[in-house]
């Protein structure tokens, strides 16, 4: 009888790791591997020294003297013009005077610090709702900052109230502007939308049909369209005297609009819940709205963050549609700051700079979904 | 089997469809409070569809079924007195995945049984501590083995304290190994008088603690009878049959 021999376990050979594997593995393991490697250096190479060239080594970065949190900062003697700005290189000093449109649009310049109020909330935000994550009662204070937040920040902003100076929503612009559609658009939009995901699935039919129906029907139909029918059809069927603020008007039809795609993102999630789950919630005797909330949702949701955000992402860049309702987002600053006689020719650079700041958001966004997955994932946690 | 005992489940003339496909036929069954019943017989006779119509996850289209003198309907409220009292245990554990150990017991009483966190929590840990897993309680289910998780499952169901459970091949799922620690709560929880209605192929466990086996065929109840008889004195050939085949091993 052979004697049964323990083995003990080792590290992987030594030729199997290293820099030169990885990249005999990664970039060169066939000849064509080889080549779109050797084709997408190539690419870089002619895209790459270009757009350095414009943005950074001929580009103007005189912006006179800037005032930043109270300190003086000399970057030339004078702001550059137009015309001392080179053709070769960006004219960056242009995106300096216009940053405030860029930011506020037409918001009454002695009043700016109401929305940087807000949007120092905002970062706040999202520093303090993960350090209260092991606070004992963290589901009263997130409960409270859900409630508070767009309180305040309503208050800031629109004013009124017999206190601040009253700011009407037409002078609210760029990317104030952006940030307030978007957001309250998902977050509106959001509960809307896992409501209808429950409908689509309900046992009760008219219910069911009414969901059905409403996201399909919202589906079917540009978003463009939509915030026509809002804008200037709506009013048409209410009486003169029941006339309301355009953005809400807005925000109304985008908040519908996304509850249809959130609704089938979720619905999405839910299927994905074995039947396994919904029995064991039937067996211990949960009631359905209990059964939703504590078990099936959590579970589904977790599933959808990934598409939840996805969806966020398209909301966030359609809210550049709103230009064509006479809402001036920050896209739509650029377009107008464009036109001024004095700066012509410069429309470039403000693309450049929107395209910079959207993709800092939305890649930020993209990021923040990841960590959430990582976060609530307890399937393989060991 | 004393007689003076009571019904506590009760099932006449249940007749159940899945679409054209009649699943039970006719099936009457009385069960006596503490009794231990063992539901076996082939895959698609039935045997899961009927415990299952017992706490109402599958509705039936004929017949009654009364439980603690409760009759099964529509009932929305009478449905969740019913499953406060009845139990079940699934072949695939069906815990919630999200929720830690001790979270999956605690969320029937709290919720349900309007009990404090801290009592259940406290029960919820000596039932941990009687199916020998309390220090597992603060970790995932998805991080438990197998026999584990069946073993929380019972745990979880018991959190109500009910009066019957019902288990539906809790064994079938897990591997080989495991079983017997599944198998050894389920003869602890026989001893203590609750009323239980296996369906299970594991015939040792039968032939130790049923006090009645049924044998199930073609969505009817073809033959019970006490373990003595069933096993070694079987009416009917179709029962000698299965008999036959899952004992020759």
């Amino acid at each position: 009888m052979s004697v049964f021999d323990q083995q003990s376990t080792r590290k992987p050979p030594i030729s199997q790791i290293g820099a030169v594997l990885w990249l005999r593995t990664n970039l060169f393991s066939s000849w064509i591997n080889s080549a779109l490697t050797l084709a997408s250096l190539y690419l870089l190479y002619i895209m790459i020294p270009p757009l350095l060239d414009w943005m950074i080594f001929n580009a103007s970065f005189s912006f006179g003297t800037v005032n930043l949190f109270g300190f003086d900062i000399k970057f030339s003697e004078a702001m550059a013009t137009n015309q001392n700005c080179g053709r070769e290189g960006a004219c960056w000093p242009y995106i300096y005077e216009k940053l405030y449109m860029y930011t506020y649009g037409f918001y009454p310049r002695t009043e700016t610090w109401r929305p940087n109020i807000v949007f120092g909330l905002t970062a706040l935000l999202f520093v303090i709702v993960p350090l209260v994550k092991h606070y004992k009662h963290k589901n009263r204070v997130t409960l409270s900052l859900i409630i508070l937040y767009p309180l305040v920040s309503y208050v800031l902003i629109a004013g009124g109230f017999g206190i601040l100076m009253p700011v009407s929503t037409d002078q609210w612009g760029g990317l104030l502007l952006t940030l307030i559609i978007a957001s309250v658009g998902i977050i509106v939009s959001f509960p809307i939308g896992v409501l209808l995901a429950l409908g689509r699935q309900s046992n009760l039919k008219v219910i069911k049909l009414f969901s059905t129906l409403f996201i399909e029907f919202i589906r079917a139909v540009p978003l463009i369209t939509i915030l026509f029918m809002a804008s200037f059809v709506l009013p048409l069927f209410l009486e003169s005297g029941n006339y309301f603020d355009k953005l809400l008007r807005a925000l109304i039809g985008i908040a519908l609009f996304q509850a249809a795609y959130f609704a089938e993102v979720v619905r999405g999630g839910l299927q994905a819940i074995p039947r396994g789950q919904y029995e064991a919630a039937d067996a211990i005797g949960l009631s359905y709205f209990q059964k939703n909330v504590l078990i099936i949702l959590p579970q589904a949701l977790k599933i959808s963050i990934p598409n939840i955000v996805g969806s966020s992402i398209s909301l966030f860049k359609d809210t550049t549609l709103v230009l064509i309702i006479g809402l001036f987002d920050m896209l739509a600053m650029v377009n107008l700051t464009s036109n001024d006689p004095y700066w012509l020719g410069r429309e470039t650079e403000g693309f450049v700079f929107v395209t910079i700041v959207m993709w800092a958001i939305l890649y930020s966004m993209s990021r923040y979904s990841r960590k959430l997955e990582l976060r609530f994932n307890t399937e393989n946690t060991n | 089997m004393s007689t003076e005992k009571t019904n506590i489940i009760e099932i006449s003339k249940l007749n159940k469809w899945y679409g054209d496909f009649h699943a039970l036929k006719n099936i009457d069954l009385n069960v006596k409070e503490g009794e231990i019943i063992v539901v076996c017989g082939p895959s698609g006779s039935g045997k899961s569809t009927l415990i299952r119509c017992v706490n109402f996850l599958e509705k039936f289209q004929e017949g009654t079924i009364l439980v603690s003198g409760t009759e099964l309907t529509d009932d929305a409220q009478k449905i969740r007195k019913i499953r406060s009292e009845v139990a079940m245990v699934f072949q695939h554990f069906n815990l919630f995945p999200h929720l830690t150990i001790i979270d999956n017991l605690t969320l029937a009483p709290i919720w349900v049984h309007n009990e404090t966190k801290l009592e259940a929590r406290e029960k919820a840990l000596k039932l941990l501590d009687r199916v020998g897993i309390r220090d597992q309680a603060e970790k995932y289910p998805n991080q438990l083995s197998g026999g584990q998780q069946q073993r929380v499952a019972i745990a979880r169901s018991l959190c109500t304290s009910p009066k019957i459970m019902l288990f539906d091949e809790p064994t079938s799922a897990l591997d080989p190994e495991m079983i017997s620690e599944v198998l050894d709560v389920m003869v602890e929880l026989a001893k203590e008088g609750i009323t239980m209605i296996c369906v299970t192929h594991e015939m040792g466990f039968a032939r130790k603690v049923a006090n009645r086996i049924i044998f199930m065929d073609d969505g009817q109840i073809v033959e019970e009878n006490d373990p003595e008889n069933f096993f070694n004195h079987a009416e009917s050939d179709r029962l000698q049959l299965f008999l036959d085949q899952i004992l020759t091993h």
